[in-house]
């Protein structure tokens, strides 16, 4: 035993609380896996109010739904998957020790996180100008409930009445609220990855030692995951109006 | 007792040990000795506590009279509101983990630290910059929307300062997941060689069932102080029946938080209290898996009963009929837990040291308050008594009677270890005696008063509740008594108390087997693990390791 | 103000007897279980302590005992629970032919409307001996109905409408609180309930009334918004014919249907498009905030009262309560 904590305590990785550092990297995988459960039910809890309005408010929701731009909604969900490929190649590097790769691939990842910021802040902009935050200056005039009543009837559905405008405000003020808190996780991804950058390319990892990686990749996989339920849910509402009966 | 203070005075000073390795306040504030930690958390609870204690003298002069004449409604609302916000936050749902807890999970486990000591600092400093937002929260005017947030009158209606007070709950519940987090890494990978799961003391088990209800809970309570946040800065909707927001959603999302958050409090206590009643009986607690997997269970189930908060609320009936069945459910675990420990009793050799008097109040007041819960999840009576005295009534019995008594007796077992002095004995008994009459006094009639329908949250009342308040009031100041005599002599004893020695109970399990106070890394060499948490029939013929 | 100590509330309601009962049982329950813990703890901690028993005995545990009271403690708990749901069923379950009366809860006072038009505030009177069934709705925030005397109580809601029924069986004056908490004067938003022999509550009736029955000034607020424009019996009328409509089934446009309660009259007038009728246009406009609480309820009252053609003969209405000749037509 004390053997094994003398040998491990050579990496200066090592704290010495631990015995060993494989302890130390169960310990901190653990870790890990748990503040994601954490994650899950902070946004689980959102999820839950989401549908339940979107439940009783459908026709609203969609009519909000369809003012959201599917086609930069699907590109952010294309860079998020490709983010998540780029990570994943980090992580990999980090593994096999190739220094200069994950360096490659980490600022990839920002890069292409950077972007999906970008566009969501484009996506924000059209949203202000449309007056479709919620607050005093919302409006969502006869013009969007047009295109809502030709949409939805071209899709041969029957729930194109029932659009409030107090209903379609909470359609807009949980988008704002998921998307922010979704984007404020990229920030912080974005964030995490800058600093694990700047240290790959100080050496710092090696195939003995890269669990910050690996755990920086865990989170960022789970804030992609967190999207990839957003966009159906936000985006594609309408997809769904013909269907229901 | 004062046999086993036998070793020289000054050995204390002559070695190293947690507390006399490091001096000046940068030692404490930037520790990572998960034991510094317990006692950071311990005098910052400790002021909350006296906060929250202060508001509740409040409350009880102003019901002394049914006429509301003390303060104002306003200024009356917020003190309760005040009360209920320091006393839940900030001083239950942290007092026996973060204290306790912290101290000795990673000794009873034989570790050198929890998993991450750079988390259980931060974690301390999150728990106190929540507190300095409440803070904030009272001294700019207060909040009085009640500890419960009820939508839509804290989003639109309330004039004080709500969100200060939501950012100080949402802060310190990041806390309380960090603290979950760490005790739930250490437990499952920190454990010393030998030392299988059900070897583990059962404090160990009770806090592990607690942290993974933080871990579950707490987040789901955190998203919805943003969307009370989001909602009375910017009035979108979410929760506003003016614009089609639903009200209820709020009191389902923020119950299934604050419910479990009761375990959360009562579980470490109930934790303290297997190794109390197993220490002064010199016995293995009867039925220990049974005791280990009810803290569990209780934590399952406890996720699963929150609308039994709703009865009257205007949800379904079937609804009502499922939450109500549940909670008898979750009855059943408690109700086993105590039976056990009431049964480790029969041929154990009991003593009547502090701290098991304050096992035998645990049990008096938790069988009250876990009875009366019968009541309140018995659906057609819950209707009459909810929201009145009845409730004030249960809920103390469960928080007061059972957390804190949990609390102060297990900081009286523990106190030799962690500060290496006895505390005066005598004093110790009369407070835990003068403890458990005052709250007796203070409570028992809000039962009474519960029945007879005086709404919880008055300012004024009938005048035929008086003599009942009256009463409840006095017994205030004798608990009020009771909570102050330990204050006094723990503080003196951390200088004057007599030398402790390792084990001045002898008791069991591997937090006594190393000095006190102990070494900063606990142990001199890694403990490793033969046998039970509770070998007191072994340990008879071998003399004490350590 | 003398020595009062009561130890027990007025039992002024079936349902008060019901529910003191049950209470009985659960105290009995309770006690019997603290007696015997306790009674085991002092005889445990005397008979075993150190001074006559030094040497404690190791004992694991019984799986026959943990069996036991794990199983009998749950059919105890699963006796109290079908007792208590019953209870609680009937207490959701307002009989038919209850006398109607509708309350507003504000911050801080309840304003309540009988049939005939009585309103008071902060007071009821309710006759002995009948079922009564009040519908609630709130103002502004959430407020509570509570009746301790009936053992009764019911949250009122912002936006929709709750309702709480009870049987009073004694002559005399009760509390009535508001029990969620609502801000600055909680603790004044209560008053008392006055239970009366039919003749005196007819008396009383028939000295209150202004201002016409709920159902005439319901009409009239039918008429003063012009909601009998579209409302027409006739066919080809821009909205739905009301007559009949409460308590019957509604088909919506876009699929889904409704029982037609008062939640649901109340919502088609604030939030008309929210539910819109099979075979009918979206263009009733919206009276959101135009409408107090109040005239809501009237309104409510009066397309109720359209179940038959003839508005006073409702069945909803009591008899009784429609004899006493009313103050003004």
């Amino acid at each position: 035993m004390q053997d094994s904590h003398a040998a491990a305590a050579h990496h200066p990785a090592f704290q010495h609380h631990f015995e060993t550092m494989e302890q130390q990297r169960e310990a901190s995988t653990l870790g890990m896996w748990l503040f994601l459960i954490t994650e899950i039910l902070f946004f689980g809890g959102m999820f839950t109010v989401y549908l339940v309005y979107r439940n009783w408010y459908f026709a609203s929701f969609a009519a909000g739904s369809l003012t959201l731009d599917l086609t930069l909604g699907a590109f952010n969900t294309v860079v998020l998957i490709g983010s998540s490929l780029t990570m994943a190649l980090a992580v990999h590097s980090a593994e096999t020790g190739q220094r200069n790769l994950l360096v490659a691939f980490l600022l990839l990842t920002i890069l292409l996180g950077a972007t999906f910021l970008g566009v969501k802040a484009v996506e924000y902009s059209h949203k202000f100008e449309e007056h479709h935050v919620p607050g005093p200056s919302f409006r969502f005039g006869s013009e969007e409930l047009r295109h809502f009543h030709e949409e939805a009837t071209a899709l041969r559905s029957t729930q194109i009445h029932g659009v409030e405008l107090g209903e379609v405000q909470l359609f807009f003020s949980l988008y704002f609220a998921m998307t922010g808190m979704h984007a404020l996780h990229m920030v912080i991804g974005i964030g995490v990855l800058s600093v694990l950058a700047w240290k790959s390319r100080r050496g710092v990892y090696s195939p003995e030692y890269f669990a910050p990686v690996e755990y920086a990749g865990l989170y960022w996989h789970f804030v992609d995951i967190v999207w990839i339920f957003l966009f159906p849910l936000l985006y594609l509402i309408t997809r769904h109006v013909g269907v229901h009966p | 007792m004062s046999t086993a203070v036998a070793t020289a005075p000054e050995s204390i000073h002559r070695r190293r040990h947690y507390l006399n390795a490091d001096y000046g306040i940068r030692s404490w504030l930037f520790t990572t000795d998960h034991k510094r930690i317990a006692l950071l958390y311990l005098f910052s609870i400790t002021f909350f506590f006296a906060l929250g204690g202060l508001f509740a003298v409040l409350i009880r002069l102003e019901l002394l009279t049914p006429a509301g004449d003390l303060m104002t409604s306003d200024t009356y609302n917020k003190v309760f509101t005040m009360h209920g916000i320091m006393m839940v936050f900030f001083f239950l749902i942290p007092s026996v983990p973060a204290t306790l807890g912290n101290f000795l999970i990673p000794m009873m486990i034989g570790a050198r630290d929890l998993a991450f000591p750079k988390l259980n600092l931060a974690s301390w400093y999150l728990f106190m910059a929540g507190g300095v937002f409440a803070l904030y929260s009272v001294v700019t005017g207060g909040i009085d929307t009640g500890w419960t947030f009820y939508t839509p009158f804290s989003t639109t209606y309330s004039n004080t300062k709500v969100i200060p007070a939501a950012l100080g709950i949402l802060i310190a519940g990041f806390s309380s997941i960090f603290t979950g987090l760490n005790f739930i890494v250490t437990v499952h990978r920190m454990r010393a060689p030998g030392l299988t799961w059900f070897r583990l003391p059962l404090f160990v088990w009770a806090n592990y069932a607690a942290s993974l209800i933080m871990v579950l809970g707490t987040p789901v309570l955190a998203i919805t102080i943003i969307l009370v946040f989001l909602e009375r800065a910017f009035h979108i909707g979410i929760f506003d029946p003016r614009l089609g927001g639903d009200p209820i959603l709020f009191q389902h999302l923020f119950w299934f938080y604050s419910h479990p958050a009761v375990y959360i409090m009562i579980l470490p206590s109930m934790g303290v209290m297997s190794e109390l009643i197993s220490a002064f009986s010199r016995k293995r607690v009867f039925g220990y898996s049974f005791v280990a997997f009810s803290s569990v269970a209780i934590a399952v189930f406890g996720f699963l009963v929150w609308g039994h908060h709703m009865f009257v609320s205007g949800q379904s009936v079937y609804a009502a009929m499922v939450f109500s069945i549940l909670s008898y459910l979750v009855a059943i675990p408690s109700a086993v837990k105590v039976f056990n420990w009431t049964a480790t009793l029969y041929k154990g050799s009991v003593s009547y040291q502090t701290p098991m008097l304050y096992a035998f109040g645990f049990l008096g007041l938790f069988t009250i308050g876990g009875l009366t819960g019968l009541f309140l999840a018995a659906l057609g009576v819950d209707v009459h008594v909810t929201d009145t005295y009845f409730v004030v009534a249960h809920f103390h019995y469960i928080m007061v009677g059972g957390v804190i008594m949990g609390y102060l007796g297990g900081l009286h077992f523990w106190w030799p270890k962690i500060t290496g002095r006895l505390y005066p004995e005598g004093w110790a008994k009369l407070s835990a005696l003068v403890v458990f009459l005052g709250f007796n006094l203070t409570f028992f009639p809000q039962f009474v008063l519960g029945y007879l329908g005086m709404p919880r949250r008055y300012h004024a009342y009938p005048e035929e509740f008086q003599v009942l308040n009256v009463m409840s009031s006095a017994g205030a100041s004798i608990l009020g008594v009771g909570y102050l005599l330990p204050l006094f002599y723990l503080l003196w004893s951390m200088r004057y108390g007599p030398e402790a020695g390792p084990n001045p109970f002898d008791a069991r399990g591997l937090e006594w087997q190393t000095a006190s106070p102990p070494p900063t890394h606990n142990f001199e060499q890694v403990p490793i693990v033969q046998e039970e948490a509770y070998a007191y029939h072994a340990a008879q013929e071998v003399p004490v390791a350590g | 103000m003398g020595f009062d100590l009561p130890l027990f509330p007025d039992q002024a309601s079936t349902m008060a007897t019901r529910v003191d009962h049950l209470y009985f049982y659960l105290l009995a329950v309770s006690a019997f279980f603290t007696i015997l813990i306790t009674a085991m703890l002092i005889f445990f901690a005397i008979r075993y302590r150190r001074a006559r028993h030094p040497n404690a005995v190791p004992i694991e545990g019984s799986t026959k005992l943990e069996l036991a009271w794990t199983g009998i403690p749950l059919i105890i708990a699963m006796s109290m629970f079908v007792w208590a749901a019953n209870i609680f069923f009937a207490m959701n379950r307002p009989p038919r032919g209850a006398l109607e009366i509708y309350a507003v809860g504000k911050q801080w006072m309840w304003k309540f409307e009988h049939v005939g038009g009585q309103r008071e505030i902060n007071q009821l009177h309710v006759p002995v001996g009948r079922d009564v069934k009040l519908t609630m709705i709130s103002q502004d925030v959430i407020h509570s109905m509570f009746f301790p005397a009936f053992r009764v109580k019911q949250d009122v809601l912002p936006n929709r409408y709750t309702t709480v029924w009870f049987h009073p069986t004694k002559i005399g004056t009760y509390h009535l609180f508001c029990a969620e908490y609502c801000g600055t004067k909680h603790s004044g938003m209560i008053g008392q309930v006055v239970v009366m022999e039919p003749a005196q509550y007819q008396a009383w009736l028939a000295g209150g009334a202004q201002g016409g029955s709920l159902v005439a000034s319901g009409e009239r607020l039918f008429r003063d918004l012009a909601c009998d424009t579209c409302h027409r019996p006739d066919t080809g009328a821009r909205g739905p014919d009301l007559a009949g409509l409460f308590g019957k089934p509604v088909r919506f446009a876009g699929g889904g249907s409704a029982v037609a309660d008062e939640t649901y009259i109340r919502e088609s007038i604030t939030n008309p498009a929210a539910k819109v009728v099979e075979g009918f246009q979206p263009i009733m406009p919206t009276f959101q905030g135009q409408v107090s609480e109040e005239g809501l309820l009237q309104l409510v009252a009066y397309i109720k009262s359209l179940q038959t053609q003839t508005p006073a003969a409702a069945p909803g209405a009591p008899p009784a309560a429609a004899a006493p000749p009313r103050g003004n037509p």
